[in-house]
């Protein structure tokens, strides 16, 4: 197990480490290959997608179509390349927004520990983790109607709470830090502590969540396109996909098979990249998701 | 514990009172007009004027947002505008689908989820270990919908032992009823489970660290013993934490899990009532789901409290 893996402080000591963990090889590889997918879409893509072919619809994997292709002849390979697109960047998109309001928001709760503004900022939080990001979309969908935009909204205000909470955690130890007294002594702010102290060593805490909220944003992505509350309509998008499969997966199993999957091994892929690099930045914490 | 008992409350209350503001202004301030909103483009000015007038547009915004609480907390919800109802009773109804499946779901999710933990922290590194940990791996990464559709193509429609949707009500008997919700349930518990086995795992391994653990095998308790009297009891914190907070995750994927199985439950309710614009229904129900989460949050702080006393001395 990895808790048991010893970290040597030799010089390349950690690209040693990381070529060694396969947790890490294994979830940068699946997660490269989707960002690959992504971006080559952007220039090639087998088939055009939003082409129709309805001589050769719903047809099985065979050498020209690798996926097969759906009730309208598209080509299913090239609209998963295309749908990795939407789903990266609504996860991305919304990682971001978590994190540049979150952090923020964490270290300032931080820095004034115990004072009304960090009550009114956790209050807040717990405000906001009491709508699951899907309540959120359905209420944003209910009056603006359903769009990507909206769904990377909801996914996005879901993860400002989650960055706060570590942010001000992790920062409330460093704090107490000697290092951080003396920054005092020496008459810096609490902005600029924040910014030159405390920042710079949370950072990589700060990556291993946003790995794990980047796969939970994919995730959330998907749910809300089968539902009808994400990307619209010629986009593509895996969970649009699944959600026109449905009523043909009895004769047409092929549809539902490959944006699932798609889905199984992006999300695989970034959590077995955020348990690797957890492992990595800090090998003394037990490994085990909560 | 009364006072922990009481500051709890207060902040329950609060939290209770924002969120409604916060999904009031969302719903119904936000739009502009409700009426013409939910009408349409192509709707005649005096039957916007008239829908205005029936949902109590022409009061002032503050006195809506009074009105609309007092209903809420006397159990009237308004009336549904596509359906003529009163909202309590479509909610009343669909509730007696969404709330089963959620509790059907996290029974399994726990029952999986305990043996499973406590079976890799005990054997450690043993095939069992990796077998739990790369299992529950790929619990975490499926999309549950997907998962779903995935047992109707294999139980219903290849195997035919389960309808492969719908919901036959509760009248025509338990089992009936609960084996409507079995696939639903299982798709629900799958990812639930998976983190729940993590968690049992990691909390069990902290605690069986502990000093005191040797000391109870010292002084001639059986590993058994140990286990379920001071290892399990210490890692129950963590464990406890996430349950509380999967009820929210569940009563939220039951709203997507109800579509791929047609179940008429709240989520079906809630989409029906977006695409046909009825606002009031939306605001009720998402009202009622984030009172739930907020409660079962409640209701896990107390727990914790009553697992661990040292919890109540703290704010």
């Amino acid at each position: 197990m990895a808790d048991q893996v010893g970290v040597t402080k030799k010089p390349g000591g950690w690209l040693r480490t990381s070529l060694g963990s396969r947790n890490l090889m294994l979830g940068l590889i699946l997660t490269m290959v989707f960002v690959a997918g992504a971006l080559v879409s952007f220039v090639w893509t087998p088939f055009d997608v939003t082409k129709m072919d309805i001589a050769h619809k719903l047809a099985t994997p065979n050498t020209t179509n690798w996926f097969g292709t759906d009730h309208f002849g598209r080509d299913i390979f090239s609209m998963i390349m295309v749908g990795a697109r939407t789903s990266i960047a609504v996860a991305l998109v919304a990682v971001s927004i978590g994190m540049f309001i979150g952090v923020p928001l964490g270290l300032a709760a931080a820095a004034r520990s115990g004072g009304w503004g960090d009550e009114i900022i956790m209050r807040g939080n717990d405000l906001v983790f009491a709508f699951p990001a899907l309540l959120i979309a359905i209420m944003i969908t209910a009056v603006f109607g359903p769009s990507a935009t909206n769904a990377i909204i909801a996914i996005g205000i879901f993860n400002i709470p989650v960055f706060a909470r570590l942010t001000r955690g992790a920062a409330l130890t460093l704090w107490t830090r000697d290092y951080v007294l003396s920054a005092r002594v020496s008459g810096k702010g609490a902005v600029r502590i924040s910014a030159e102290h405390i920042l710079p060593n949370i950072t990589n805490l700060l990556i291993v969540q946003g790995t794990i909220q980047f796969s939970l944003g994919i995730l959330a992505e998907a749910g809300l396109s089968y539902v009808g509350l994400g990307a619209q309509p010629p986009i593509p998008s895996w969970g649009r996909m699944l959600a026109d499969s449905q009523t043909m997966i009895s004769f047409a199993p092929h549809m539902a098979l490959f944006p699932g999957f798609a889905i199984l091994l992006t999300v695989l892929g970034l959590n077995l990249m955020g348990d690797g690099l957890r492992d990595l930045f800090d090998p003394r914490i037990r490994r085990g998701r909560g | 514990m009364l006072r922990y008992f009481l500051k709890r409350l207060l902040s329950l209350v609060i939290s209770l009172a924002v969120a409604s503001v916060v999904i009031f202004v969302a719903i119904e301030v936000v739009p502009g007009d409700p009426a013409s909103y939910m009408l349409g483009i192509n709707a005649q000015e005096d039957t916007i004027a008239a829908l205005r007038e029936d949902l109590g547009l022409n009061v002032p915004v503050f006195q809506r947002y009074l009105g609309w609480i007092s209903g809420l907390v006397q159990g009237d919800f308004g009336t549904s505008y596509t359906y003529r109802t009163p909202v309590a009773d479509m909610i009343g109804e669909r509730m007696w689908v969404s709330l089963p499946l959620a509790l059907f779901a996290l029974t399994l999710s726990t029952l999986i989820a305990f043996p499973a933990g406590i079976l890799a922290a005990t054997k450690r590194g043993s095939i069992w270990d990796v077998l739990v940990m790369g299992v529950t791996q790929l619990g975490i990464a499926i999309p549950n919908f997907w998962f779903a559709m995935l047992m109707v193509l294999a139980f219903a429609i290849n195997l035919r032992w389960f309808s492969a949707g719908g919901f036959p009500g509760w009248e025509n008997g338990l089992f009936v009823g609960l084996k409507a919700l079995l696939l639903p349930a299982v798709s629900l518990a799958l990812p639930q489970a998976s983190i729940l086995a993590r968690v049992m795992r990691s909390a069990l391994l902290d605690t069986l660290d502990e000093d005191f653990i040797r000391t109870a095998r010292a002084k001639g308790l059986t590993t058994g013993q140990t286990l379920r009297r001071h290892a399990l009891r210490n890692a129950m914190i963590p464990v406890l934490t996430i349950i509380g907070l999967q009820f929210s995750f569940l009563l939220a994927g039951a709203i997507i899990i109800e579509n791929v199985f047609f179940l008429p439950g709240l989520g079906r309710l809630v989409f029906q009532s977006i695409s046909q614009r009825d606002l009031i229904v939306v605001e009720s129900v998402v009202m009622l789901l984030v009172f739930a989460v907020v409660m079962v949050n409640f209701a896990v702080d107390l727990a914790y409290a009553a697992v661990d006393p040292r919890l109540r001395g703290r704010s």
